[in-house]
């Protein structure tokens, strides 16, 4: 049996992800999870998509 | 690594009780400590027993009380400095993870990032990665010592961000081995404190804050808040000192590190605000002030770094700090 996957998502942040093994991008390029968490990108304009990479404090920005 | 150069007469004592020596604890000298190198290498110095020690000292030097009463003397002073630099402390909100989050958001001191991507030249990148080698050689650390510390969610998700610090379980992946990486594909000494006797007094500060808050228990909500703010303005930093590396030919090994840092960070700081600091708060509502005293100090003490640095390498631009 495999653990239960988790998703949350983060005000004006990321989708963190526990217990997934690989991602799937909108290109449906698989992505594999090396980190016990994971943080997915939600804004849109992460340069290391699917994975946040912060960008998205940039936006919220006045 | 051995016992570092004495920088004065108070870093000076503590070779000398290190060395087997007695003697009365030294008075400190009016002003700041944190500009101090001779008094931040000495507290630098005391604590550095208690992580890996000095191949040079019985590890039962450790405990020598005198050193004891040096570093409570300096961890006095150091903490009224950062007190009275940080206040007034904001008012503690409902959401104290978004509330922290702010706070790393409001860093609007001069950018040692950007001009490490944009202006930097080789020389000062290196100057850059050999300062930040005393805290990352031994990165993430400190807040180990805070683990046993805590209960509930935030030991589970403190734990959860160690792990991935730590190489989730892969030699390859802890963090400050791919640091001393970097600092070999750079051309650099990768040994553990092998820049100990040339880092500035404000290096020191930043590493011996983390100390001070993850040693001491009754700090130990300033531990997590300073952690936030430290995960929470590293990603994009990273991101730009990856492009300044890359702009100058740097080895793609070097950028290693800052690579790995801009998709970890970006999740520690989501675990740190939402899952260490607001359920610390929520359970433990007094330490809330706490939190947001660590948030502050991080804040000021990079601001401080950074400032150090830019200053270094362009006097003739006058810095904020």
């Amino acid at each position: 049996m495999t653990a239960p996957i988790s998703v949350r998502l983060c005000p004006d942040g990321p989708l963190l992800v526990r217990g997934a093994d690989s991602v799937t991008d909108d290109s449906g390029v698989e992505h594999l999870v090396t980190r016990p968490v994971v943080a997915l990108c939600t804004c849109g304009k992460s340069r290391r998509k699917p994975w946040c990479d912060a960008t998205h404090k940039a936006i919220r920005k006045p | 690594m051995r016992v570092p150069k004495q920088r004065g007469p108070v870093s000076g004592w503590v070779c000398a009780v290190m060395r087997g020596h007695n003697g009365p604890v030294p008075a400190l000298a009016a002003g700041s400590v944190i500009n101090d190198a001779d008094v931040q290498l000495a507290l630098w110095m005391i604590y550095e027993l208690h992580y890996r020690g000095f191949d040079d000292v019985p590890d039962d030097v450790e405990w020598t009380l005198s050193l004891i009463q040096l570093r409570r003397d300096i961890e006095v002073r150091f903490e009224a400095e950062l007190r009275a630099a940080t206040a007034p402390l904001p008012t503690v909100e409902e959401d104290l993870g978004q509330q922290v989050l702010d706070i790393a958001e409001a860093d609007r001191g001069p950018s040692l990032a950007l001009f490490l991507q944009r202006e930097a030249d080789a020389g000062q990148m290196c100057d850059y990665l050999r300062e930040r080698s005393i805290t990352q050689l031994k990165e993430s650390d400190p807040h180990s010592f805070v683990l046993g510390r805590l209960e509930g969610l935030p030991k589970v998700a403190l734990a959860e961000l160690q792990y991935d610090e730590y190489g989730g379980g892969r030699l390859d992946r802890l963090h400050a081995r791919l640091y001393a990486q970097a600092l070999q594909a750079a051309g650099l000494d990768p040994t553990y404190g092998a820049y100990i006797d040339q880092v500035s007094a404000v290096t020191l500060a930043t590493a011996n804050v983390m100390s001070m808050f993850a040693m001491n228990r009754r700090f130990r909500g300033a531990s997590m808040g300073h952690l936030a703010v430290f995960e929470a303005t590293s990603s994009v930093p990273c991101r730009r000192i990856a492009a300044g590396l890359d702009r100058l030919g740097f080895p793609a090994e070097v950028a290693v590190y800052f690579e790995e840092h801009i998709e970890a960070d970006a999740v520690h700081e989501q675990l740190a605000a939402r899952d260490i600091c607001a359920p610390m708060a929520a359970d433990h509502p007094h330490l809330s002030p706490d939190i947001l005293f660590g948030a502050a100090v991080c804040l000021y003490l990079e601001g401080l770094a950074g400032a150090d640095l830019l200053t270094r390498w362009r006097p003739e631009a006058r810095v904020a700090s």
